[in-house]
């Protein structure tokens, strides 16, 4: 850093310079700003939603678009995801209160043998900030674990993530047991992860493979609305 | 019949290592997510019909069967206090497809990354990761290995454990990286940065390069890094045999015997001295790269253009300066 740059006082931005300076910030993976910034914006009556989509998913995006064209590795993805993380903890329980109504309930893992998490979390806050209630199982998940989460949560989706091509096949494993045990059709199956297609998850028999996080939210919703209006009619 | 790897490097130019692990496997009936290091425990049959094949095909290299069989990855699968026992065994099964060929052929101990994050990105410490592979590298030396094969790695904190970990344990090993983002590895590692690293460990590897990634013409451009920065170095390749596509419900390897007979001249011609490959590589494939390796007429260097004609379109290429970040910064933050 050198010494001619000016110093940024966050509280003292405008609201688009606040929310331009936060993808910056979360670019350069800086959690305790990203904290401060969420903060100033809730106190400036911003919703939670609204700091969430507007400035840490869209930061997120850039920093996932820079990572895909191999301007970014790993290790500056991982601090970014964990600065996200930090704002989203001081959001998560507030858009439980302020949050729309609960769209419905997801079970998500990242399936046996794999231990890549950084998509699934993605996707498992982008869906709590959309309305949806997640128990997310970690990584390494098997069969047993899902099958038992789902009984324990009852929930309308099952949401599995998969990056190795070795791993991805075990998709089929957990919809396969949902099958032999007879109840496939009670919950809405997405599957996603960098390896997977369209017509993987269909070959697997999941209801949609999800490209990315925002794919998944509109997914789910969509899924969980047709549902919904095949058990009203 | 045993050699070693020094030696066998001092009579032949060239040697061919194996093929696939994982990928042939499948074929014979791995379930996802099931780790095969177990097999050596519980199948051994099938480890040892796999190297078999590649001896056959003409192998002069063979990689045991224990890739996976750290402390850390077995974890995942409640067989942590196996580790030894499944590397020992996984070097005696490969040792003795080696005593019984009637070609010299080597039994290099397949040692993978832990999978996990070192500090500050995630909780692995240098010396949690060098217990790990001193556990595991015991394991391989007792059970008869004759190198130990640092492979797929991508961080320069987890090549440093497991090298000074063979160091401790009193193994010669060598070691390979991934180089499948952009040119580099996921964590950032540019192929030629292993020439400095190399210098920079423990003991002497023997030699180092680039395994798996992302299809041959990638790695053959990431070991011609390799080979500009250090013509002397011994510098391995291990490619994939093209890249996976998802055919339905699996996912095949793209790559032909041809491709990969292709793709072995080319390594030669690039100053590689031990070649083979990576997933998706069958018995079949080595037996066409053992066929142009004995048909081997030398040429000049290729160039990126001859990689592209011969072997394909680069899957993630490097990406140019001038392509890099337009982000324009808002000033600086306090540090
Ligand atoms: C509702 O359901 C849904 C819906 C949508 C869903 C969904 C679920 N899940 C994902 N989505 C979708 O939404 C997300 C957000 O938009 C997206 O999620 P993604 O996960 O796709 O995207 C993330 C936001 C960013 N992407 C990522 O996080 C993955 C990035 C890459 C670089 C990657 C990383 C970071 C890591 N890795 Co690994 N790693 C790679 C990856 C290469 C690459 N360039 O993609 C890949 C996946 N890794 C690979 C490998 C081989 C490995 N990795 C390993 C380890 C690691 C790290 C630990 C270092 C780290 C993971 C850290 C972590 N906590 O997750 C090892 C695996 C260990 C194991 N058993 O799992 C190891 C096996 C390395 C080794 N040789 O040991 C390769 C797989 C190759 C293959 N053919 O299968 C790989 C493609 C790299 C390569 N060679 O090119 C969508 O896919």
């Amino acid at each position: 850093m050198s010494d001619d740059e000016e110093e940024i006082i966050l509280s003292e931005l405008s609201d688009d310079d606040l929310v331009a300076q936060m993808m910056d910030d979360l670019y350069d993976g800086l959690k305790e700003e990203i904290e401060e910034a969420t903060n100033i914006l809730l106190e400036r009556g911003w919703t939670p939603y609204d700091i969430l989509t507007k400035s840490l998913v869209e930061g997120m995006r850039i920093v996932g678009d820079d990572f895909r064209d191999g301007i970014l590795f790993v290790p500056e993805v991982l601090l970014a995801a964990n600065a996200m993380k930090a704002g989203m903890t001081i959001l998560r329980p507030l858009l439980a209160e302020t949050g729309a109504p609960k769209l419905g309930i997801m079970v998500t893992g990242t399936v046996k043998g794999d231990i890549h998490d950084i998509g699934k979390n993605l996707v498992g806050m982008m869906m709590e900030g959309a309305g949806f209630d997640v128990y997310d199982l970690g990584i390494n998940t098997d069969v047993d674990e899902f099958m038992e989460a789902i009984e324990k949560y009852k929930p309308d989706i099952l949401g599995m993530s998969a990056l190795l091509t070795t791993t991805m096949p075990y998709m089929k494993v957990v919809i396969d047991e949902l099958k032999t045990r007879g109840i496939r059709d009670n919950y809405i199956v997405l599957v996603g992860g960098a390896p997977l297609n369209e017509e993987f998850g269909e070959a697997i028999g999941a209801d949609a493979y999800c490209k990315d996080a925002a794919i998944a939210v509109e997914t789910a919703k969509e899924l969980i609305t047709r549902r919904h209006n095949q058990i009203a009619h | 019949m045993r050699s070693s790897l020094k030696d066998l490097l001092d009579e032949k130019k060239i040697l061919l290592a194996d093929g696939a692990s994982g990928t042939n496997f499948m074929e014979m009936g791995l379930e996802p997510g099931f780790p095969p290091d177990i097999w050596n425990m519980t199948e051994p049959q099938k480890p040892e019909k796999l190297h078999q094949m590649f001896v056959d095909a003409g192998s002069d290299i063979i990689l045991t069967n224990t890739f996976g069989a750290n402390a850390p990855r077995l974890k995942l699968h409640n067989a942590e206090n196996d580790t030894y026992e499944i590397n020992k065994a996984g070097a005696e099964i490969a040792g003795k497809v080696a005593e019984a060929a009637n070609h010299a052929v080597i039994v290099a101990g397949s040692v993978g990354p832990t999978g996990e994050l070192f500090q500050p990105l995630g909780a692995m410490t240098l010396q949690d990761a060098r217990e790990a592979f001193i556990e595991q590298m015991r394991g391989l030396k007792d059970g008869g290995a004759d190198v130990a094969w640092i492979e797929t790695m991508s961080a320069a904190d987890e090549i440093q454990a497991a090298a000074e970990a063979a160091v401790e344990v009193g193994i010669p090993y060598v070691f390979t990286a991934s180089f499948d983002t952009a040119g580099k590895t996921m964590m950032g590692l540019a192929p030629a940065s292993l020439n400095e690293l190399d210098k920079a460990l423990p003991g002497k590897s023997i030699g180092f390069g680039a395994n798996c990634g992302v299809g041959a013409s990638d790695l053959l451009v990431s070991v011609l890094a390799m080979t500009d920065a250090d013509p002397e170095a011994i510098i391995i390749a291990k490619a994939n045999c093209g890249i996976p596509v998802v055919k339905g419900a699996s996912t095949v390897y793209t790559g032909t015997p041809d491709l990969m007979a292709e793709y072995i001249a080319m390594a030669a011609d690039a100053g590689v001295r031990i070649i083979g490959g990576c997933c998706g590589t069958a018995p079949e494939h080595i037996k066409a790269m053992r066929q142009a390796l004995d048909n081997y007429q030398a040429a000049e260097r290729p160039t990126l253009d001859k990689i592209i004609e011969k072997t394909g379109p680069l899957i993630s290429p490097v990406v140019s300066e001038k392509d890099g970040p337009k982000r324009q910064r808002r000033g600086r933050r306090r540090a």
